[in-house]
């Protein structure tokens, strides 16, 4: 068995783990200056002469501490101060330097071979209504042409909210304030049950949130789609939570509802969107029948999407506002 | 129509300023939603309804709300109230 070495609180793993530890090592210890306990002090310098040699190392032992611990103050401000300002300006000059390479790399506006005069815009607006079945050509558009890319926006709300969730939440068994201590910080500058409120909103949630859902069944024949229509019926569910308040909500809407509702939603959309990717990238439109464009059932695969994406974004809306105000759903 | 349209976008310019320029925030929260609503009127101008409605909605709606959400959960509401009760 190895033997605990004399100076074990001076090896650098013991070091090492008061660092890590946050474990303040003394100034006075770092520079080998010996800290003594009272008695052993008096017992050692009974000697008058060797008091007053002790007094004098004392002296400059503190004079060395105190310019040590002054040096970040004074001095080191002083350093980090001129480096910092020298790497912010080096830093901007390279970051404005590369921009107009950039910009010098671009092809001249107003040229024949510029990438804006390509066929693609063309054949979107002349062929995209019979192509997808979709009156609406913004619809065709981010929905069966670009379906991909809509997917991946559709995972940038996702992965928003679960951001939030990671910094906002709440934990019931944590220490700090709770979920129910939360809750009735809350409620200070609020009136609960606000009778006005309440009225408008029992006539209004319901009117809010039908129109969102006929601006999603609609998004492929007029304006609108997933993304306005989910957040239509987000800001219906806000309303509806600060009037009823958080009781009422929660028999429907649990952070449960909010996980199954987007990963069924973006779990659909990624099956029926990456079968391009098995079969090469070049079946990009769908095998359903397009149907009779501006039927409600139509446009092949844009309205099960729509709903998909409108699902989401409500589930993120509604979920962003609930973990605000009391750090969970 | 032009009138309109030049009076939207002077609007819609000194909201924007305004903005930036007011001290309390709480204000600046309510002319961000004014400055929206704004914007989202442009939209149907300028023939984009679908721009509108999401405008509308999240512009105005959604991230005002969650902005005074965030003054509620910063205390930044509280000293208005304080002054208040003191004047009082």
């Amino acid at each position: 068995m190895s033997r605990i070495r004399e100076d074990y609180e001076r090896t650098p793993w013991r070091r090492l783990v008061h660092f890590i530890n946050g474990d303040e090592e003394s100034v006075a210890e770092r520079a080998g200056y010996e800290v003594e306990t009272e008695e052993e002090s008096v017992r050692i310098h009974d000697d008058f002469f060797h008091e007053v040699e002790w007094n004098k190392r004392k002296e400059e032992a503190d004079t060395l501490i105190s310019q040590y611990e002054e040096w970040p103050e004074t001095k080191g401000l002083k350093y980090f101060q001129k480096i910092y300002r020298l790497m912010s300006a080096l830093i901007c000059v390279t970051i404005i330097v590369l921009l107009l390479m950039t910009v010098a790399e671009l092809p001249t506006l107003g040229e024949a071979a510029h990438p804006i005069n390509n066929e693609v815009s063309g054949r979107y607006i002349e062929k995209g209504m019979e192509e997808t079945g979709a009156v609406n050509i913004v619809a065709g558009m981010i929905l069966d042409y670009r379906a991909f890319d809509t997917l991946g926006e559709s995972h940038v709300l996702f992965i928003a909210s679960c951001c939030v969730l990671i910094l906002l939440r709440i934990d019931s068994k944590g220490k700090g304030s709770t979920k129910e201590e939360a809750e009735e910080n809350d409620r200070i500058y609020e009136p609960k049950n606000d009778a006005i409120l309440q009225y408008v909103a029992r006539y209004l949630v319901p009117i809010i949130i039908l129109f969102g859902i006929y601006v999603v069944f609609n998004g492929h024949i007029s304006p609108g789609g997933g993304f306005s229509g989910g957040a239509i019926i987000g800001a219906g569910l806000i309303l509806y939570l600060n009037a009823y308040g958080f009781k009422k909500t929660e028999r429907f809407f649990t952070a449960k509802t909010f996980s199954t509702i987007s990963v069924i939603a973006l779990g659909f959309y990624a099956l029926s969107k990456t079968y391009s990717f098995f079969t090469g990238a070049n079946h990009l439109h769908s095998i359903i029948s397009p149907g009779t464009p501006g039927n409600l059932l139509s446009a092949g695969l844009i309205l099960p999407l729509n709903i998909c994406v409108g699902m989401v974004v409500a589930c993120t809306m509604y979920s962003f506002y609930a973990l605000f105000r009391k750090g969970g759903m | 129509m032009e009138f309109l349209k030049l009076l939207l976008f002077v609007v819609l310019i000194t909201c924007a300023i305004y903005v930036c320029v007011a001290k309390n925030l709480l204000t600046s929260i309510v002319v961000f939603m004014a400055y929206s609503v704004v914007m989202s009127i442009i939209w149907v101008i300028i023939e984009s309804p679908d721009l509108a409605i999401t405008e509308a909605a999240v512009g105005a709606g959604v991230t005002s709300v969650l902005f005074f959400v965030t003054l509620k959960k910063i205390h930044a509401m509280d000293d208005r109230k304080e002054e208040k009760n003191e004047q009082d």
